[in-house]
């Protein structure tokens, strides 16, 4: 790609390693490259130095505060972010409901809530599933009844990343039970404050309560916080989902993910007097992965070309989805492989910001199952990669 | 018979919810539990007749750690009596054995297996741990990782180079080495199974002359033949837990509905089950063939080729199995409440236990 690149994008890509290196926070930068968890902290700090710069959103539209960068820039300062580990905003609020709200939300919403996410004071969560309705996720029940100016807001969510951070959910709702299940949703938001609202945790195969449930009981929203037309909901939702789908690839961590595999490989005795690049059977895995990740990086660059001369993301971005989560699920056997025995100390302190300890294993090793275990949710969220192919068979093939 | 006698306790007595509650407890495990399988004659069955054990057949060892599989029994059994019991077995005089057979299979000992090392990977002929000769003891210094039921175990049993080369064949002991010695430091840990396992240092420390097993610097075959029986052992217990799983894939899909009907009834689902269940089979036979080969008068190379082929292809059925049902299952496949999704952490660790799939397909060349 590279050698692609002009005069003008090669200064804006200096332009991005000088800023990240003088400005992205050495302690953050430390933490990512020792796998210690980032706390909220660490994000908010993180992107309020991005915003300050005006680079916190490479992907809205200008008049709400996007860069107004080329396809080409945007895949640069992706790249060049990896490149150092620096995280990028949590994507609840940036790249999920901000598209809803900048394309359906009225002017007031707007200037409600698009400042705040863009500065970080304000951390969104989302409401989408239920413990009966994920991949058929239309069949949503929870339901918002209309009180006057108020809905009620009655029902259960789950796999609610996060939300034990979060000041606002998004949520689909069910506002009319007499016609087709897509055609009574709405789509609305929630201030977590609300009296009614409880969250239950729910805790994951590497120990972390990452996911919640969240229970509504009669919960009042003002009908104000309604996005767009009543029962529009699922329209709106689509397009979010299209949207999650293009950001999903994740081929710039894969990338750096591979050449630090590489490296660390290079550096791992594998038992024989040699080290485990000289295994061909492991050097082997670690070229196709190579290889996957380039055709990844290729077919992502042809959707965003599509959408650079103003189409949307269509049905193709189902194949980024599959095949970027199916890579980075891969790349974690890996990483495992390389680590050996030294995969399966269940030593999560060790991972935490402040752990003064000696650590189990080196370069991570111990957290390398975890991560593979934990991982394993990225072909069932964002729509699972058997939606995905559904979607293909449907809406591409014709089937 | 044993089979029966273990399939009935772990039905009745080894619940999703008992084993939270013993990986709960201090030590990990139960010792209530252990001294029931002493009681019953579960801790004799890896060890010959002439030791006066169950028999020591591989094929019953796997009857018994299938079932183990099955409700992911956590109890150190494949440290103390497959391993540690093993060695004592091949190598041991008849006075070392007399002392601490009985002891094992009556389960008053806890014993640990110490052979990796941070640079060992799974070669076990990769020794740097050092025992030097010093009047009537043994002077030992270096590392070992990951020693399964290292926290609890009374006695270590310690690869250690008494002379040659990090790797050479040849010049490998094994010591036992009582674990409350000077010199000896434990750093104790959960795995991501449940299992206990510790980091051990060794630094001086003293260990009499009679606690030599076998000849010096000859013990690799028997440390390579007891880790393979340690092979085969779990891999029964994987084809135990992948059966689990295939099992509770196969329900869940039939009462979880969506798009008003059973996903069970997606041909999508029921060709990747069907797979599954090719999985599962294929793992069993090629345990089954490797518990009947160790059993056998075949040459040690042919046993070794045999375990190296089951260990292989279990690790992609382990893949492939283990990923399958949390992936059928959805998100509730990955969440801690579940058993399914400790059947796949198990069967994970299996996976890398005693050397990967890649590993083993590459001794299985090797030795061809």
């Amino acid at each position: 790609m590279n050698a692609a690149f002009t005069a003008e994008e090669l200064q804006f890509q200096h332009d991005v390693r000088t800023f990240l290196e003088s400005e992205f926070p050495r302690d953050i930068r430390d933490k990512v490259e020792n796998r210690i968890r980032l706390d909220k902290d660490d994000y908010v700090r993180w992107q309020k130095i991005l915003y300050r710069k005006g680079w916190v959103a490479p992907n809205w539209p200008v008049e709400y505060g996007g860069t107004g960068w080329t396809a080409v820039q945007k895949y640069i300062f992706a790249e060049e972010m990896a490149r150092v580990g620096a995280p990028e905003p949590v994507a609840f609020g940036m790249k999920m409901v901000a598209p809803v709200i900048y394309t359906y939300g009225s002017e007031e919403q707007k200037k409600r809530f698009l400042p705040d996410i863009l500065e970080s004071n304000v951390w969104w969560c989302q409401g989408y599933s239920e413990p009966n309705a994920g991949s058929d996720l239309a069949s949503l029940k929870t339901t918002a009844v209309r009180q006057g100016d108020h809905y009620v807001v009655n029902g259960t969510k789950t796999w609610n990343t996060l939300g034990q951070y979060a000041d606002w959910i998004f949520c689909l709702v069910r506002t009319d039970n007499t016609v087709k299940k897509q055609e009574g949703i709405s789509f609305l938001l929630i201030d977590m404050k609300t009296p009614g609202i409880k969250l239950s945790p729910i805790y994951l195969l590497d120990g972390q309560p990452e996911v919640n449930e969240v229970h509504f009981d009669n919960v009042r929203v003002p009908v104000e916080n309604l996005i767009g037309e009543e029962n529009q909901g699922w329209t709106y939702a689509k397009v979010l989902l299209t949207h999650e789908r293009t950001n999903i690839a994740g081929v710039p961590r894969s990338k750096i993910r591979l050449e630090k595999l590489r490296k660390l490989a290079a550096n791992t005795p594998d038992g024989q007097g040699g080290t485990l690049m000289d295994d061909p059977v492991f050097a082997k895995k670690v070229a196709e992965t190579e290889i996957q990740v380039l055709a990844l990086e290729f077919a992502e660059l042809r959707t965003l070309a599509a959408v650079s001369v103003g189409k949307a993301p269509g049905p193709e971005s189902s194949i980024l989805k599959i095949v970027g989560t199916e890579a980075t699920q891969y790349l974690d056997e890996l990483y495992m492989e390389l680590a050996a025995w030294h995969s399966l100390p269940f030593v999560p302190e060790q991972f935490e910001s402040g752990f003064a300890g000696e650590p189990i294993g080196s370069g991570g090793a111990a957290a390398t199952a975890l991560h593979y275990f934990n991982n394993r949710k990225q072909s069932i969220y964002g729509g699972s990669n058997e939606i995905q192919r559904n979607i293909i068979c449907k809406a591409v093939l014709g089937l | 018979m044993l089979q029966d006698s273990v399939q009935k306790f772990v039905h009745r007595h080894y619940s999703f919810d008992t084993r939270k509650e013993i990986l709960a407890s201090a030590k990990g495990f139960s010792e209530e539990y252990w001294q029931l399988f002493a009681e019953l004659g579960w801790l004799t069955v890896p060890f010959k007749a002439e030791d006066d054990g169950f028999g020591g057949l591989a094929v019953d060892l796997m009857v018994l750690m299938e079932e183990f599989g099955k409700s992911m029994v956590v109890e150190p059994f494949v440290p103390t009596t497959v391993l540690g019991g093993g060695l004592l077995s091949e190598l041991g005089s008849a006075a070392q054995k007399a002392e601490w057979l009985p002891q094992i299979m009556a389960g008053s000992v806890q014993l640990a297996c110490a052979t990796a090392e941070p640079d060992s990977r799974y070669n076990l002929a990769s020794v740097g741990c050092t025992a030097v000769s010093k009047g009537d003891s043994w002077i030992v210094n270096g590392q070992k990782i990951l020693v399964l039921n290292g926290p609890d175990a009374d006695q270590l049993l310690v690869s250690v180079r008494t002379s040659g080369a990090v790797r050479d064949a040849d010049g490998i002991s094994v010591l036992m080495i009582a674990a409350n010695t000077p010199g000896i430091e434990r750093k104790s840990y959960t795995n991501v199974d449940g299992h206990r396992a510790a980091e051990i240092t060794f630094t001086n420390v003293s260990v009499p002359a009679d606690r030599l097993l076998g000849a010096a610097g000859k013990a690799l075959p028997a440390l390579e033949y007891v880790t393979d029986r340690a092979i085969v052992a779990v891999c029964a217990e994987a084809v135990g837990a992948l059966d689990s799983l295939l099992h509770k894939t196969v329900e869940y899909t039939k009462t979880r509905k969506q798009f008003g009907t059973a996903i069970a009834t997606f041909q999508a689902l029921q060709h990747r089950m069907a797979d599954m269940f090719i999985e599962c089979q294929l793992a069993r036979s090629v345990t089954m063939m490797a518990a009947m080969r160790l059993d056998s008068d075949v040459p040690a190379v042919d046993k070794m080729r045999a375990v190296s082929a089951a260990k292989s292809r279990v690790g992609k059925a382990i893949r492939k199995v283990g990923q399958e049902a949390v992936q059928m299952h959805g998100g509730i496949g990955i969440t801690d409440e579940l058993d399914v999704g400790h059947l796949f952490k198990r069967v994970t660790a299996i996976e890398t236990l005693f050397g990967n799939s890649d590993y083993h397909t590459a001794r299985f060349a090797r030795l061809g």
